[in-house]
């Protein structure tokens, strides 16, 4: 069996015709396996929806319970025949409930990674490198320029700052899915106890993540009446928040944003970002191109992102590499589709 | 070198004036001398390391990665510097060098031959942190870029004694890198520098536009009202030191000195004794010739005597600001209008004529004159506006409000499909903002859409993020950093240009080219079957021709 025999694509996204399904589609389709719970990835309407049980959690959450004809949890590990195929959900790291799927069928496995990142993240179960024939990577920061800090060093400086401006709230750009819980234990784990502030629309993710036993501390949503309070305090909020009127009732704010994006000055500065810290759920250049090392595939496919540099890469190390030109994805991520509907708060 | 990587890294994402404003004073405040005048040095324009080229940095990193990766990663990121600092790999062995200091930055580069440079560049390099990195090759390549003015460091060093930065201004141009007698003085510790300089320059004063509202409170006789040539808005100086030497000096609006671009007029109005604030235009037979013909000799590298003859260059007088010593700012502007017409005839000199007065009585009246520059006679493709001045108002530096305004003529405006985008430099890299926009035409073919021009400005932020989406989500083609975007008559992004100008050009398909065209306005509204067809620019490059016809 050929790769693409297995694994083709479509104009709805990955699919696997000898098991009829679809990864990750971005339009409905009758059955859908879907890697975790952005909402580039994981949409509402299919007919039938695999996943693990957070991520269908995580699209109950946002889509409400009719999200899908049918559902069926998959554990992480375990092995799930469709057809002729067999399917494993392998942890990404990337947010909770996140997982790549193993595709095998005729003595041939490709995996979909979905998005991984390999960065500590106390939120979410780390990445497992999984043999394969094919191994398909995403490429958000799929460029030698990105290169990702340690992570407590981007907290330290956002810490350090409050300490500078005790007089004005930072406010702290992050995704609601992911992004936000790692920052708020990110804070913790550096020593920061006093409460942390959370825009309305982080509210529901974020109370998933403490119902599945993530420590997060005390965690205040941010109401009308607490303006004069915020001074010094840092206030999590959807990237959208930032530049709305939502963020001028906080005293003379400090505007931070947690995101790969920020280790390129041009993006910070577009936004009007003034603390950029470079914290990301994706990984770098490095890993991107470690794990690609570790898996052992002969073959590489390279999606949503930069996939010009990594496939350039891929063969000049003789890995045969191409790039799939998915249209639909976070692609270069900016905003992760749908983030900006959060209700105001 | 550390504290001012810190200081530009902070500037370069302050937004606000004031915040930078304090940045700024704080840094000269507590950092020692010299590193302190380095800085304001660096800030004010007035380094230059001439042997520090790009293709050195350039070729340190092609040593260090593989050539497709930097490729790709400078189109991304769209700054070489800032590239290379990302770049740069860790050195094998921990750096054995301590980072430099500014100082040692700018003296070793003042000193250190050519063959040397590479590998201290590298071994600072290796010492430095990704911001310092930056820091380190946005300075020898001479591109700060970080929103701080050369007024605005003038501004700060001024505020550490209480003065008004015209005070930095007048003793300026006398002064040199690091500066020491100037922080002594602020700081009251030392004598105010003497200023030594015959040809100083004055800070510019400027124009606000002018708003519709402005003529219901405006009163017409209040305002003398001139051409607004389309050149470069410059200031010549003219004077004679202590020991009987003349000095002429050419200064741009922001007091770079560009003398040495302009030695035929320098030399025209070598020892006039008089400061004239003006526009620098290439002048043919009499005859004033546009921007773009300015711009061929602004573009070359090097001043030839055959470029000089070909595109000869010239000041029309708008105005005067010293003569025979005496400081003419203070007086209203009508005296010193008469003056300058009296200066004007009274010097002869080639290469200097006097911008002339539109005479009007009413708004309308003078909107009409707008419209029709031909009034201006031969020279009225070089108009680009009417400049409004109050009778009474004194030279201000900076731009006060109500004195001065300016009142462009109205631009061109078409609706056009977008073809293809390119990713940015600078501010906007890393997004797709460049766009080549096409109008449509009827082909061998059929109907097709053919490229009229390329635009990449016009835009506010939140539109670029909002094109920036569509070109992602509607790219049919990619050829290297462009995108060929989908441009079909029921689906596409049509772009309202607006322009100055269109000519004759083979570098479009379409046979046209604009000038200064820019995205005035996006049409989500409208299909692009809607869009303006090339017969409408025919159109318009036809009547402009009728124009000029008409003309004495």
């Amino acid at each position: 069996m050929r790769p693409t025999d297995l694994l083709s694509i479509t104009p709805a996204g990955l699919y696997c015709a000898p098991g009829g399904f679809h990864i990750d589609p971005v339009r409905p389709v009758p059955r859908a396996l879907i890697t975790h719970g952005h909402s580039d990835h994981a949409r509402a309407g299919h007919g039938a929806v695999l996943a693990t049980a957070d991520t269908l959690a995580i699209m109950g959450l946002r889509y409400g319970e009719g999200f899908a004809g049918s559902t069926q949890e998959a554990a992480l590990g375990e092995a799930i025949r469709i057809g002729d195929v067999a399917v494993r959900f392998h942890p990404a790291g990337h947010v909770l409930g996140s997982a790549q799927i193993a595709v095998e069928a005729g003595g041939l496995r490709i995996v979909a990674s979905g998005d991984y990142k390999r960065a500590a993240d106390p939120t979410c179960i780390p990445f497992e490198p999984v043999a394969c024939d094919v191994f398909i990577t995403e490429a958000t920061f799929g460029l030698p320029v990105f290169r990702h800090p340690d992570v407590r060093d981007e907290v330290r400086r956002l810490l350090a700052s409050v300490r500078l401006f005790p007089e004005r709230a930072h406010m702290v750009g992050a995704y609601a899915l992911g992004k936000a819980q790692r920052l708020i234990a990110l804070l913790r784990e550096a020593g920061h106890d006093g409460p942390v502030y959370i825009h309305g629309a982080l509210e529901k993710l974020t109370d998933f993540y403490l119902s599945r036993g993530v420590d997060l501390g005390e965690i205040r949503k941010v109401t009308a009446a607490d303006q004069a309070a915020l001074a010094g305090a840092v206030v999590i909020c959807p990237p959208s928040a930032l530049q709305d009127v939502w963020s001028r009732r906080f005293p003379d704010p400090v505007t931070a944003f947690a995101s790969g994006w920020m280790r390129v000055r041009a993006r910070a500065r577009q936004r009007g970002v003034e603390l950029p810290l470079v914290v990301s759920d994706h990984a770098d250049w490095d890993d991107l191109c470690r794990t690609i090392e570790e898996v052992g595939a002969g073959e590489i496919w390279v999606t949503h992102g930069q996939e010009d540099a990594l496939v350039h890469w891929c063969a000049s190390r003789g890995l045969r590499a191409r790039p799939l030109h998915m249209i639909g994805y976070g692609d270069e991520g900016e905003v992760e589709p749908g983030e900006a509907e959060g209700a105001p708060a | 070198m550390n504290r001012f990587a810190a200081l530009l890294d902070r500037l370069a994402y302050e937004p606000r004036r004031n915040a930078k404003l304090r940045l700024l004073a704080d840094h000269f405040r507590t950092a020692a001398d010299p590193e302190r005048g380095y800085a304001l040095a660096a800030m004010t324009g007035s380094l230059s390391f001439a042997a520090a080229k790009p293709g050195i940095i350039r070729a340190l990193i092609a040593e260090r990665t593989d050539p497709v990766l930097f490729g790709l990663s400078y189109d991304y990121v769209g700054d070489l510097s800032e590239t290379v600092a990302l770049m740069w790999p860790a050195p094998p062995h921990a750096p054995e060098d301590e980072p430099p200091s500014l100082s040692e930055v700018v003296e070793t580069l003042a000193s250190i031959g050519r063959t040397e440079l590479p590998s201290r560049l590298a071994r600072w390099l290796d010492a430095l942190d990704e911001t310092g990195r930056w820091a380190l090759l946005k300075l020898i390549t001479g591109g700060l870029r970080i929103g701080v003015s050369a007024r605005l460091a003038k501004t700060a060093v001024a505020s550490l004694g209480g003065f008004d930065p015209d005070e930095i201004e007048h003793v300026w141009h006398g002064l040199e890198p690091p500066y020491v007698p100037l922080f002594a003085w602020v700081e009251g510790r030392g004598p105010r520098p003497v200023s030594q300089d015959p040809a100083p320059f004055r800070p510019v004063m400027l124009a606000h536009a002018i708003e519709d509202r402005d003529f219901e409170t405006l009163d017409p006789a209040d305002f003398s009202a001139e051409w607004k040539w389309d050149g470069i808005r410059v200031q010549v100086v003219s004077g004679t030191d202590a020991e009987g030497r003349v000095r002429t000096r050419l200064y741009s609006r922001t007091g770079e000195e560009i003398t040495r671009s302009f030695p035929d007029v320098c030399e025209a109005l070598h020892g006039i004794e008089a400061a004239i604030d003006g526009e620098l235009l290439v002048v043919r037979d009499g005859r004033v010739q546009s921007f773009n013909i300015l711009q061929q000799r602004l573009n070359r590298a090097a001043v030839t005597p055959k470029m000089m003859t070909e595109f000869p260059a010239a000041v029309r007088a708008y105005d005067l600001l010293a003569r025979d010593g005496e400081d003419l700012r203070p007086l209203p502007f009508a005296e010193r209008r008469a003056r300058l017409e009296a200066f004007v005839a009274q010097a002869g000199r080639d290469r200097l004529d006097l911008s002339p007065v539109v005479p009007f009585s009413d708004w309308e009246g003078l909107a009409e004159a707008r419209l029709s520059p031909a009034a201006a006679g031969a020279d009225a493709e070089a108009v680009e506006g009417i400049m409004l001045k109050r009778r009474d108002a004194a030279y201000l530096p900076g731009r006060p409000k109500g004195v001065w305004f300016k009142w462009k003529r109205d631009p061109h405006v078409v609706d056009a499909v977008l073809m293809y985008a390119q990713r940015g430099h600078g501010k906007r890299s890393s997004f797709y903002s460049d766009y080549t926009f096409g109008v449509w035409r009827t082909g061998a073919a059929g109907e097709e859409l053919v490229p009229v021009g390329k635009a990449y400005f016009g835009f506010t932020d939140e539109e670029l993020l909002q094109i920036d989406r569509f070109v992602r989500k509607h790219t049919v083609d990619r050829f290297g950093p462009v995108r060929e975007v989908i441009h079909e008559p029921h689906a596409g992004l049509v772009l309202e240009v607006a322009f100055e100008g269109l000519a004759r050009s083979t570098r479009h398909k379409s046979g046209l080219a604009m000038r200064f065209p820019r995205i005035s306005r996006l049409r989500w509204d409208k299909p692009p079957i809607e869009a303006d067809r090339i017969e409408t620019l025919e159109r318009l490059l036809a009547e402009n021709r009728t124009d000029r016809a008409s003309e004495p």
